[in-house]
């Protein structure tokens, strides 16, 4: 009896420290969204997200940095999903698995984990010197296409493991050739876990300062980009500035609050619509 | 061997197979005979899953196996360079051992093999699908519910809808991988009827756990155990009056 209150108290207390622990967490994110929802909401104005900022950025909006964030997303996903998933398919259906497979997935792996700043640096080398796209919508687009490419290429490996063999043995011992297996008996099942892990990537992308800022973002524009090889306004580069380089910190701050706020609906959607595609995924399975 | 009427169907011919290092198949000889049930007994371990699936090439799909002898489908040979693996493995259909269907629906899942061989017809899609699936006595079953998800049926309709969906593609030999072991009594019967049914048309190879069923089931049984052929006769010779000692222990259940 006493041995099994004892037993009791200890998973009470278990729970306890589990559910202190998650608190925790949660009154952080919590005290983080109201600070700056409190802070940035008074800022939040039909103005504010369609007209371009003025007077040295004190007045006005931030217009030209969600259209060269939504641009410069665009760039990476355009880069970062196909050569992510094709390479995953690769990976995880024709390679043999042998070291090699092994260390290429190990060094992608790693990448995963190197400061977003060396990818801007390495980009500014590659994209903008040595393939002279200069500092342009580009240049940044495709650095952070690196910068997510090992995110979509584990994402997408990932979900392709979840497809049982029986599905491709089904298919295979009724005649279809390995393409035929993957693109209609695997994929279809993959691809929406697939797109799950890579729009997380995008999100993170999206809202990502030190690969762009070497490479395309600008301090201020005072016009919208033309073409894709043009300089322009991100949401995070132009929150950096307004934060710590403006030379009316205590003026802008507002406006700065306004935009962090902006920068994590749009990073938050990103999320949402991840757990979306996840959540129908699921409702299909069943 | 026989007085009968037999055709070789399938022969394999001092096969051995090789996983890595080890050697699970061991010089194995044996016949199969065409429109007659031949099944591969033998405890777990001894090779005859391994055997069964040499014979539509599934093993080749396995990193770091090797095989060595000769595998003849009507006298010609199964590994020979100009022999397409997609062609053999339409011709040798495959039933496994855990019903598979694709998450699919009913309709889907028998037209798979037809649509992957470019058959767009409609109307020839339905027509296979009710003959594959009166071939495998679930049409009365599922005949209103065609489009319903192939998850939705039971394990023992699951299992006929797999051998449906093999036999929609006209296959010639059909193997069997312990089609009953994941599947209730009531569904084995069916199935064993199913397979008694199948050979007046096809070959039919199977493996099997269940010595009942392959005395039930099959004209000729193959007893295997660690990775060679023991014996191989008529099957009510094997279950009455088998030669070898090894054979005669396993069925009198004296191990296994």
């Amino acid at each position: 009896m006493r041995r099994s209150t004892r037993k009791k108290l200890a998973q009470a207390a278990g729970f306890l420290a589990l559910r202190v622990a998650m608190g925790l967490v949660l009154a952080v994110l919590v005290l983080f969204l109201y600070d700056i929802g409190s802070k940035g909401g008074g800022a939040i104005s039909w103005e504010f997200l369609s007209q371009a900022p003025r007077r040295g950025m004190t007045e006005g909006g931030i217009f030209p940095a969600i259209v060269g964030t939504f641009l410069v997303t665009l760039i990476t996903a355009l880069l970062a999903i196909p050569l992510g998933m094709c390479s995953a398919i690769y990976l995880n259906e024709y390679a043999r698995q042998t070291w090699l497979t092994r260390l290429i997935r190990l060094s992608i792996r790693n990448l995963s984990g190197v400061p977003s700043i060396v990818y801007g640096l390495f980009g500014v080398i590659l994209f903008v010197n040595v393939l002279r796209l200069g500092t342009s919508i580009l240049s940044a687009g495709l650095t952070l296409g690196l910068m997510t490419l090992p995110w979509t290429i584990t994402a997408s490996e990932e979900a392709l493991k979840t497809i049982p063999d029986s599905y491709r043995e089904g298919a295979l011992a009724l005649g279809a050739t390995k393409w035929q297996m993957i693109r209609t008996n695997v994929l279809p099942y993959a691809v929406p876990g697939m797109l799950t892990g890579t729009v997380l990537g995008l999100a993170r992308a999206a809202g990502e300062t030190a690969p762009i800022m070497f490479t395309g973002a600008a301090f201020y524009l005072p016009y919208l980009p033309k073409s894709l090889s043009d300089q322009f306004m991100a949401l995070p580069y132009h929150l950096y500035i307004m934060a710590t380089q403006h030379h009316a910190i205590q003026q802008v701050r507002p406006l700065a609050y306004g935009t962090a706020l902006v920068l994590i609906a749009l990073v938050l959607g990103l999320n949402m619509t991840a757990v979306v595609i996840r959540y129908r995924l699921r409702r299909k399975r069943r | 061997m026989s007085p009968e009427n037999l055709q070789v169907k399938i022969k394999a011919e001092n096969l051995d197979f090789y996983y890595g290092a080890t050697r699970a198949l061991k010089n194995v000889t044996i016949e199969c005979f065409d429109k007659r049930v031949t099944a591969i007994i033998g405890p777990s371990g001894c090779g005859k899953s391994t055997f069964i699936r040499t014979l539509n090439r599934m093993n080749d799909l396995i990193p770091g196996t090797r095989l060595e002898g000769k595998i003849l489908i009507d006298g010609a040979d199964i590994h020979a360079p100009e022999v397409d693996v997609v062609d053999l493995r339409r011709r040798v259909g495959m039933v496994f051992q855990k019903p598979n269907p694709f998450p699919k629906s009913i309709f889907d899942n028998i037209a798979y093999g037809l649509r992957i061989n470019g058959m767009k017809d409609r109307r020839k899609l339905e027509e296979t699908a009710e003959r594959s699936l009166r071939g495998a006595a679930l049409w009365d079953e599922v005949k209103d519910r065609l489009d319903d998800n192939a998850f939705s049926l039971s394990g023992g309709q699951q299992q006929r809808l797999c051998i449906a969906r093999a036999l929609a593609v006209e296959p010639e030999v059909i193997l069997f991988d312990e089609p009953c072991s994941a599947i209730d009594p009531i569904a084995t019967a069916k199935v064993e009827d199913l397979i008694e049914h199948l050979k007046t048309r096809y070959t039919v190879v199977i493996v099997t756990h269940n010595m009942q069923q392959a005395a039930r089931v099959s004209d000729h049984t193959a007893f295997m155990m660690l990775g060679e052929l023991v014996e191989f006769d008529r099957t009510e010779r094997i279950f009455t009056n088998p030669a070898n000692k090894l054979t005669e222990d396993y069925i009198t259940g004296r191990f296994g």
